[in-house]
């Protein structure tokens, strides 16, 4: 039933074996011991699932490992040193207990790559599928826009 | 990575040091239980009741073992084996590992199967076939008193709380506790007012929904057992499961890293018992992940029915109170008799009214079980009275802040208890938000279909007492400090917290402190994390523990003949001849407390009061019934804020996620007990999109003098007044009145048509 895919994670080739029911946050945690992206609604209504496959986000929950093979799958743990997203997160203390911070980290820097300098109605907009229940979402929206003033000077 | 300096004169507290843990929190490498995988480990997956009330007269789970991988079914005959009475609670006895004999909420866990791929665990799950004899069952509240469907044969106090004692074998009633207070003469009183006015009111039932379910894993030995759990107890665990078990507690080892949330869900034992007695069946690591919807069939927030009514003076002061209080418990007690007393005290809430009667009732029914959810029944109680309060005013046509006013307690004044409000700034408050609601200037009402309103509401909370907290400060021969206890960290940063009180005693900046996480094998007692408790007593024993390493460090230099300012490293080098050693200092905190009396009188009630009040500004659409919130106010009594920042936060999160069980979120049961939403595609928690428009979150300016560096809890307060301060500002924008619990366009619109 397992089959061989091959695929590219946080910028190198790498492969796994996979069941065809699996999806892609199993196989990054049990393969690859990465558990920034992890399952909670399991239902891709909360988004802490966040991956990004070939540049977009998905909810990793639903996304089969399967429809990974040959694509570029990028996780929270890609960048070795902090971007200026997760650098605004912490100043603004955007998170409290920091489980769903990874989904909206990933999912803030594919709204500044769209929209460089988003309103606050734009911001709520696209980040409505990501879910906090300790409600930092205040703090979320100040530090998408200090992360977008940062990228801006950088 | 940049090391902060240890060393410093700058104050620690009152500052906003950015939390300890955040740079593993946004690079997703922070560690919770559900990361943890051990080798050999099995899963766990649960089968469940599909009736509300029911006797077992068969489980069927051969096809289930016969399933290729599984390793092995579980039932309640299997865990006997193990623990011949296996029944736990922190007030009752009364919740079985797995169903024993009967089923008493549909969701019930009855079996486990354990294999090492949970997709053939869960798919075993579904080849199991229970068959039930079902019985009569209840599911309200006020029914559940009087009903003929009794829910537990026998109440089994656990005998940790002595009120709870004569409770002990007591038959054919569903009453897990009744409450009772009475000061002066409430009857009398009535009669003698101007005018009496009387309402009910009533909640719904939720769930915390934190967005890391709840995970344990146990491994063991013939001997030992350690487990991993998002636990906001663990020494409550640790003790739990040692007496289910008849071990001492050295052999129970309780580890508890981060918490994705937990906001009273993870309290006392939820999957602990279980994935224990399966490891030792299995003699292999075991681990329970719940999915969202299971939680809803694990812990709940009370759905609740309040009675109340007060006599009022010609001159607009309420002179007497009588409260009536049905908490809805659930099949299982959990902690709701605490519920039920420590909140039914301040049911007359925050005013200064001579006679008061309270009577709460603490109610099984046939519903999943109810515990703790952020403000331990205050959210319930302040919906009520400050309801009550404003259709009071309305009535006798007094400005509701003005009626508050002159009904409020004042510092120095007896709570219906009789205890003493002391160190809680109700006017203060109460003054801050009508200032910052601009209440004098009259609100714009809008025009044509959309009505504009405001509305405010003010709430106090008595902390669960007497309790315990442990802490100990270990100091390095570098001068670095470690802090070991045993507070969890569940996103209310509480890390941050306890350092900086750490250092504020040591001279040490924050973040160069690390503070080790729960385990109980090594980090000391504490009674757990809830009802806003940790601040106050946790970080009172952090504080006695780093005074008491503080002096030994002293008292080693006056020894040494160092001066009095000789750096910490120069001590342990001229002690020891080179960097080796430490101090090691202890604290342990408890207040005094007085038991109430028979009448429910004590005058040492709490060893401290929560103050919150929110003002709300809004409008209707009258042709959908839907509500949109333009500000959101929330203002709190914390005593001196330890961290600033974290306190706003604290006051923020706390008052959307109240907007979610103000608005939109409601358990849905059908008339047979099942749950029809347990999921986020039908049970909607907030979004971003739910925002108000603006809003304001301050704590004024106060101390709690017994509290550490003037501070007390915060995780609560921004709960108490959003919810009826929303109803309060319906009422003024449309002149309908909702009484029930949620919001939802739906009784907006039906109301506005009756």
């Amino acid at each position: 039933m397992r089959r061989e895919i091959q695929f590219w994670l946080n910028g190198r080739e790498v492969s796994a074996q996979i069941a065809p029911h699996e999806s892609l946050v199993e196989v990054l945690q049990e393969n690859f011991g990465l558990y920034g992206a992890r399952e909670s609604c399991g239902q891709g209504m909360c988004g802490c699932c966040t991956l990004v496959v070939d540049g977009r986000a998905v909810s990793g929950c639903l996304y089969l490992a399967s429809l990974a093979e040959g694509a570029s799958v990028s996780t929270i743990e890609a960048n070795a040193e902090l971007d200026e997203v997760q650098q605004a997160f912490i100043e603004s203390g955007a998170f409290q207990c920091g489980f769903c911070t990874p989904g909206f980290v990933l999912m803030t820097r594919q709204l500044l790559d769209e929209q460089p300098d988003p309103d606050e109605e734009a911001i709520k907009h696209y980040l409505s599928g990501n879910l906090c229940r300790c409600a930092a979402y205040p703090e979320i929206i100040e530090a998408v826009k200090l992360a977008a003033r940062k990228r801006r000077k950088a | 990575m940049k090391r902060a300096t240890q060393s410093t004169e700058t104050p620690q507290v009152g500052r906003s040091v950015p939390r300890l843990e955040s740079w593993l929190k946004v690079t997703g490498r922070a560690e919770y239980v559900h990361n943890l995988r051990l080798p050999g480990m099995l899963y766990g997956k649960i089968f469940r009741s599909s009736v509300a009330h029911g006797r077992i007269k068969r489980i069927d789970v051969a096809a289930a073992q016969a399933l290729p991988g599984v390793y092995r079914v579980v039932t309640s005959r299997e865990v006997r084996e193990v623990i011949p009475d296996p029944y736990y609670g922190p007030a009752f006895h009364d919740q079985p590992i797995l169903a024993i004999d009967k089923v008493r909420y549909v969701g019930e866990p009855v079996a486990v199967v354990l294999a090492s791929d949970p997709h053939v665990a869960e798919e075993a799950v579904h080849l199991i076939t229970a068959e039930y004899e079902e019985l009569p069952a209840v599911y309200d509240e006020v029914e559940a008193a009087t009903s003929k469907a009794i829910v537990h044969e026998v109440l089994r106090p656990a005998g940790t709380f002595p009120d709870l004692k004569h409770l002990k074998d007591r038959k054919n009633t569903n009453v897990a506790l009744d409450f009772h207070l009475r000061r002066g003469n409430a009857e009398k009183a009535f009669k003698e007012a101007h005018r009496v006015f009387e309402h009910r009111f009533s909640t719904q039932q939720v769930m915390h929904t934190p967005l890391e379910p709840l995970v344990s894993v146990a491994e063991s030995t013939e001997s030992s057992l350690t487990i991993h759990t998002a636990s906001q107890s663990p020494s409550f665990v640790r003790i739990e499961i040692a007496r289910l078990l008849g071990w001492p507690e050295n052999k129970v080892r309780v580890r508890v890293p981060f918490l994705g949330g937990g906001f009273g869900a993870k309290l006392y034992i939820k999957l602990e018992a279980l994935v224990s007695v399966l490891s030792l069946l299995a003699k292999r690591p075991v681990k329970i992940s719940l999915t969202m919807e299971e939680q809803f069939f694990t812990i709940t927030k009370h759905a609740s029915t309040f009675r109340i009514k007060s006599g009022v003076s010609k001159d607009g002061k309420i002179t007497a109170r009588e409260c009536e209080v049905w908490w809805n418990g659930g099949a299982y007690a959990d902690i709701g008799p605490r519920v039920t007393q420590k909140s039914g005290f301040t049911a007359p809430g925050p005013y200064d009214i001579e006679h008061v009667a309270v009577d709460s009732y603490a109610l099984y029914t046939n519903l999943p079980p109810a515990g703790a959810l952020r403000g331990f029944g205050i959210p319930q109680l302040v919906w009520a009275y400050e309801g009550h309060t404003d259709l009071m005013a309305r009535e006798l046509g007094i400005d509701p802040i003005e009626f508050r006013r002159r009904n409020l307690l004042r510092e120095g004044r007896p709570q219906a208890t009789g205890t003493v409000m002391k160190d809680a700034a109700l006017e203060k408050v109460l003054e801050r938000l009508e200032t910052l609601m601009d209440w004098n200037t009259p609100l714009d009402r809008g025009n044509g279909t959309v009505k504009k309103g405001r509305g405010i509401a003010i709430g106090f909370k008595a902390c669960v007492s007497p309790t315990t907290s442990l802490a100990a400060v270990n100091v390095n021969a570098d001068g670095s400090c470690i802090v070991y206890c045993s507070t969890a960290d569940m996103g209310q940063g509480s890390d941050t917290a306890m350092a900086q009180i750490a250092g504020e005693v040591l001279h040490m900046a924050a973040e160069s402190i690390t503070v080790v996480h729960s385990d109980t094998d090594v980090t000391p007692y504490d009674m757990a994390t809830l009802g806003s408790r940790s601040l106050f007593h946790m970080g009172n024993a952090v504080k006695l523990a780093a005074e008491d390493a503080l002096n030994k460090l002293n008292v080693l230099r006056k020894e040494l003949g160092l001066a009095a300012d000789c750096p910490i490293p120069d001590i342990f080098k001229k002690k020891y001849g080179m960097q080796a050693g430490n101090v090691a200092g202890t604290g342990s905190y408890i207040p005094s407390y007085k038991s109430p009396d028979a009448n429910g009188l004590t005058d040492n009630a709490t060893p401290f009061w929560m103050v919150g009040a929110s003002g709300v500004e809004l409008e209707v659409d009258t042709e959908t019934g839907k509500v949109r919130l333009t500000r959101l106010i929330n203002v709190a009594d914390v005593g001196t804020p330890i961290n600033p920042k974290i306190v706003e936060t604290q006051i923020s999160g706390a008052a959307i996620m109240q907007l979610g069980f103000t608005l939109h979120e409601k358990m849905q049961f059908d008339a047979q007990g099942q749950l029809r939403n347990a999921s986020f595609a039908e049970y909607k928690i907030p979004g971003l999109l739910d925002l108000p428009k603006e809003i304001i979150n301050e704590a004024v300016t106060a101390e709690q003098k017994t509290g550490p560096f003037g501070g007390k809890g915060v995780g609560e307060s921004g709960t108490f007044g959003v919810s009826p301060a929303i109803a309060n500002a319906i009422h003024d924008a449309i002149g309908v009145r909702l009484t029930s619990l949620p919001l939802s366009p739906e009784a907006i619109f039906m109301a506005l048509r009756k």
